[in-house]
């Protein structure tokens, strides 16, 4: 029997406020435990939550980002659960008003299109972090993250396999991105994903019994939970088994998930509407202001690269889909005004050394500025192609100014005629045999020549001219 | 002179005038304290070093200029569940016997701004769940008018501290009659503002969606000047409204003001002498010129049941949070962390908060929500209603506070269901959100105090004040104390 | 409705609450008899009436994403019974 997989995905992702959701605490990340909390986040008796603005100003920009509706008259409710990360033992949540339904995000792989719903989006708070502590064998409980806004983005169950997921997040991650509402940074635990997923005969038309994977935090983890999720549920299938409704947890170094049953773990959250905070009402000049405050989004901005550079589908793909390399990007291109170099130096040499020194886009920091400043110094003819490259490693790691660095190490191409006739000069005279060859008809041993030019050169010489002053000689032998 | 009987704009003008020294009222307050107490059992907490050392600061901001509050250096006492930073602070439960709150709730910070020297902390029910302080961990408060009954709850610690004159005046908290029903039973004056109006931050929560602090105290000015340095917006409560906070002047002119009468406040169940009590106090707004008209308000029964379990849901909720980790009681033996829980939760709380919490979590529980919960809400929504039109034809109601006089200590709890309906004429109030104020107005033939219930219009309070004023001027039950019942 | 004895359990485990056999059937029988008389409500139609969670029609409150001093860590767990190294201590957590 064939199978097929029925995903759906919700995404937590941390907002990039200052300040926590309900209190003036800093969200920055680290520091010392319990260093950023006070008596409301920390959940003491007596204290009230006030809602951080901003956080309603990000969901809104979410929801117009994601062609969401936005919810007019929003609520907040208590999802209520007993664990030692949440200290009130309720996290406030959105349950019955979330505040963006509705919407969609389209993804492409292997050339299909395919547009994944989002059932809806709500804020809520994060939880504290729990450390296990091996020498008493207990757990320190730290609540500096715990208050942190979050934004659940909850999809429909319309994804097919873990491509499409891989597609959706890196959209998604984009988005979450270039509108400033989330530094998306995995390994900070500021973009998490769930997955659901169950598997079906294919053509059937009932869902089969879902499980639910939490927080995993790498993409790669994503695809390989998907994969191990879905073998375990056929292979279950296939035994006569049942696939039983539950969280599960996925251990991404053993390659295995497994599950979190407790009978303390009755998944009987008693919501209800959260009476300390009041509702909020979202009117249309609102919306309309923060439309107006949005950024050019990865699709719009795919479609003006493409049509307005005439760069390549892929590359573009590529660029846009990272807010970090759109920075570089166009801030490189302001300078040197190029697309076409732009674009093959980022696919090129920015691409290969983040990948062999594995830095992550947003921490690349050299100042893009200064690639489209080689850039032009290419142009001109300042410094060959392979001298910028060497340059640019340079850029890459220390940040240094091209001009600078190329007049402090004499890396300018030698454009001077006389120099260069003076160094063929040289060759030929030192290269008796390979101009007998030359004269009986051997052109290859031009190239030689050349090569013996341009190390005398420390290749810093315009190969253009090398070549036609070579030329000019050799053929003056004839 | 005993400066305990007098009331708290009267000693503050003695003080104002240096008639008498803030140490000397303080000294004075702790002195009847120290003679009373063992009688009565109105604190929790005194604190007698702090408040000394505090009245002779007061002492000097006022000798300065810098305090010229009419309550500037006036000792007051607040009900055990307001947090006051580095006191005790126990809810009268055995779970925050030891807790220290960090900070000071935003009501007795601008009591403390306005010069108040705070002596103690009241006696309660337990978490503010009960109707006669006899739910306390710390042992029952007992009515200074006669010992063998309960003052009321749960409030109940604050309103026999200003009847036995252990403090000046107090704060109270009201969910569902906490401050009105032992203001009643004492025989003592006493607020719940509109909802919204007085700051919730720092008070720590039984029910969200219906507490509400308030002032006690021995007159309605005194209970409009507290009200008035009490009240306003706080940028750290959402709930608090933003306006600005009250300023007025009590006037007693009764002329032509409507008053209704809702005959369902009077079922069944209640003492004739309440019944006849209220009614002579109707007679005396009739004589200063406003009419009074009898309506139906047959909502009023669901209160009751709507009431408990919005109640019961909220502080199922609100109470999740003692587990024993961050403060308050931990158990001392425990398998596990779940085990810890269970075991510190089961140890920290009394029974009639467990009850409470237990039918909370099953109101909100899978499948019963909306039969309970939601339900509640419904009904909460009907009732207001029901006020709403009533206050198109009235500038205030007027009730009895409770159906009976002080039960004797011990009786109600021998059928919580009973004395769950004995908050019929207080619990609507709270759903509605609108302020109700109680002023004696007679005692039953037992000599025990009873209390006339105004009821206004959500933020008007003052009206009902000018109307608890006007009665005042005209009556001297306010100014009986349980003579011959000093010790 | 009848809080039987399963639902009881059921209730205490949401609670975190034991509920010990000698106070069992009082318990019981005092929630049952609260329950019941709550089931009054039944009497009153209700549809088409919104649920009104907040009394008054206060709305959208802020405050500004502006950060001020968090509290000193010793007071942070100050009133905590188990801590180490800043934090809270519980029994291991199961993960």
């Amino acid at each position: 029997m064939e199978f097929e997989t029925v995903l759906g995905l919700e995404v937590h992702t941390e907002l990039a406020t200052n300040t926590k959701i309900f209190c003036s605490c800093s969200t920055e990340f680290g520091g010392e435990p319990n260093t950023h909390v006070c008596e409301v986040c920390s959940g003491m008796p007596g204290t009230l939550p006030v809602l951080n603005k901003q956080v309603v100003e990000f969901a809104i920009r979410t929801g117009l980002a994601t062609n969401c509706e936005i919810t007019r008259y929003n609520k907040f409710d208590r999802k209520n659960y007993f664990y030692p990360d949440l200290p009130k033992a309720y996290q406030v949540s959105q349950l019955y008003l979330p505040i963006c339904q509705n919407g969609h995000i389209d993804i492409e792989v292997n050339g299909v299109k395919k547009a994944i719903r989002i059932k809806e989006i709500h804020m809520e708070e994060d939880a504290g972090k729990l450390i296990h502590d091996p020498w008493d064998d207990c757990t320190l409980v730290d609540y500096n993250r715990c208050g942190v806004p979050l934004l659940e983005i909850v999809s429909e169950p319309d994804f097919s396999n873990g491509e499409e997921v891989i597609a959706y997040l890196t959209k998604l991650k984009a988005i979450l991105q270039y509108t400033g509402v989330s530094d998306c940074k995995m390994e900070q635990g500021s973009l998490r994903a769930d997955v659901n997923l169950s598997v079906k005969p294919v053509g059937a038309k009932e869902l089969g019994t879902r499980t639910e994977m939490k927080n995993i935090n790498s993409f790669k983890a994503i695809a390989r939970a998907i994969e191990g999720e879905r073998a375990r549920q056929i292979e279950l299938i296939k035994e006569g088994k049942k696939v039983i409704q539950e969280t599960r947890r996925w251990d991404d170094n053993k390659g295995a998930s497994y599950a979190m049953r407790s009978k303390e773990n009755a998944q009987d959250y008693r919501y209800f509407p959260e009476p300390d905070l009041v509702p909020i009402e979202i009117d249309d000049e609102w919306i309309e202001k923060v439309r107006q405050s949005l950024p050019e989004l990865p699709e719009a901005k795919k479609a003006r690269y493409m049509s307005e550079y005439q760069l390549p589908e892929y590359d573009v793909d590529i660029i846009t889909g990272s807010k970090d390399l759109v920075k570089i990007f166009e801030e490189a291109y302001e300078v040197c005004n190029n697309a076409k170099e732009v674009s093959n130096w980022i696919m090129g040499e920015v691409l290969r050394l983040a990948s062999e020194t594995s830095t992550l886009p947003e921490d690349i920091s050299f100042d893009a500025k200064n690639l489209g400043k080689l850039i032009l110094l290419v142009k001109n003819g300042v410094v060959n192609r392979n001298t910028a490259k060497e340059v640019f490693e340079k850029m890459f790691s220390d940040n240094v100014e091209p001009e600078k660095y190329i007049e402090e190490n004499n890396l300018k191409m030698v454009n001077d005629d006389g120099a260069v006739q003076e160094v063929v000069a040289k060759a030929i005279e030192a290269n008796p045999n390979s101009i007998i060859q030359y004269k009986e008809g051997n052109e290859k041993v031009s190239k030689f020549l050349m090569g013996q030019c341009m190390k005398q050169l420390k290749g810093k010489a315009n190969p253009a001219v090398v070549t036609k002053i070579l030329e000019e000689e050799l053929s003056k032998l004839k | 002179m005993d400066l305990c009987q007098l009331s708290a704009l009267e000693l503050g003008k003695k003080i104002k005038v240096k008639e008498v020294s803030v140490v000397e009222a303080t000294k004075a307050v702790l002195e009847n304290i120290e003679k009373k107490e063992k009688n009565y059992h109105c604190y929790v907490t005194v604190c007698k070093e702090e408040a000394l050392a505090q009245a002779e600061k007061v002492q000097k901001k006022i000798d300065k200029g810098e305090l010229t509050s009419p309550l500037a250096g006036v000792p007051a006492a607040v009900k055990d569940n307001m947090c006051t930073k580095g006191m005790q602070t126990s809810c009268s439960s055995r779970m925050l016997e030891t807790f220290k709150p960090i900070y000071t709730a935003t009501a007795v910070q601008k009591l403390e701004d306005a010069g108040a020297v705070i002596v103690g902390k009241t006696n309660m029910d337990e978490f503010a769940m009960g109707s006669t302080s006899e739910t306390s961990y710390f042992g029952i408060t007992k009515n200074p008018w006669n010992e063998a009954h309960v003052p009321g709850g749960s409030s109940g610690g604050s309103a026999a501290a200003v009847a036995a004159q252990e403090a000046i005046y107090t704060l109270g908290s009201d969910t569902g009659g906490s401050i009105r029903q032992p203001a009643s039973y004492c025989g003592i004056t006493g607020l719940k503002p509109t909802y919204g109006s007085v700051s919730r931050y720092g008070l720590i929560a039984y029910a969200s969606s219906l507490d509400q602090i308030g002032p006690m105290a021995k007159t309605v000015e005194d209970v409009a000047e507290i009200y008035k340095t009490i009240a306003g917006h706080d940028e750290r409560d959402s709930t608090s409204v933003n306006q600005p906070a009250p300023s007025f002047t009590l006037c007693e002119d009764m002329k032509g003001k409507k008053i209704g009468i809702p005959v369902d406040f009077f079922g069944e169940g209640i003492d004739v002498d309440v019944k006849e009590t209220i009614y002579q106090a109707a007679k005396v707004y009739e004589s200063l010129g406003a009419s009074i008209e009898e309506f139906k308000m047959p909502t009023i029964k669901y209160a009751i049941p709507a009431y408990y379990i919005a109640a019961c849901a909220e502080a199922s909720s609100n109470l999740s949070r003692y587990d024993g980790i961050k403060y308050g009681h931990c158990a001392e033996k425990y398998d596990d962390l779940v085990d810890l829980y269970y075991q510190s939760r089961s140890e920290g709380f009394g029974s009639e908060v467990k009850k409470r919490i237990l039918i909370g979590a099953f109101v909100l529980s899978s499948g019963y929500y909306d039969a309970y919960y939601n339900k509640a809400l419904q009904v909460k929504a009907l009732i207001k209603q029901s006020y709403d039109n009533a206050f198109q034809k009235y500038d205030f109601l007027l009730t009895p506070t409770a159906p009976t006089t002080a039960p004797k200590i011990g009786e109600s709890f021998k059928d919580t269901l009973k004395m769950y309906l004995s908050d019929i004429c207080t619990v609507s109030v709270n759903l509605a959100g609108l302020p109700g104020l109680v002023v004696p107005c007679g005692f039953d033939k037992k000599g025990l105090p009873i209390g006339l219930q105004l009821i206004g219009k959500a933020f008007d309070e003052e009206t009902l004040l000018n109307a608890g004023f006007a009665f005042q001027k005209e009556t001297d039950f306010h100014t009986k104390s349980p003579e011959g019942k000093e010790a | 409705m009848k809080i039987t004895d399963e639902l009881l359990d059921y209730i205490g485990i949401l609670a975190r609450l034991n509920i010990s056999e000698q106070e069992r059937e009082k318990t019981k029988q005092e929630i049952n008899k609260i329950v019941e008389y709550m089931d009054i409500l039944n009497e009153l139609d209700t549809t088409d009436i919104e649920a009104m969670s907040h009394t008054f029609p206060v709305k959208n409150v802020f405050r500004e994403d502006a950060v001020q001093p968090s509290v000193e860590r010793e007071y942070v767990i100050l009133n905590a019974a188990n801590k180490k190294e800043g934090c809270f201590k519980v029994p291991k957590a199961v993960e």
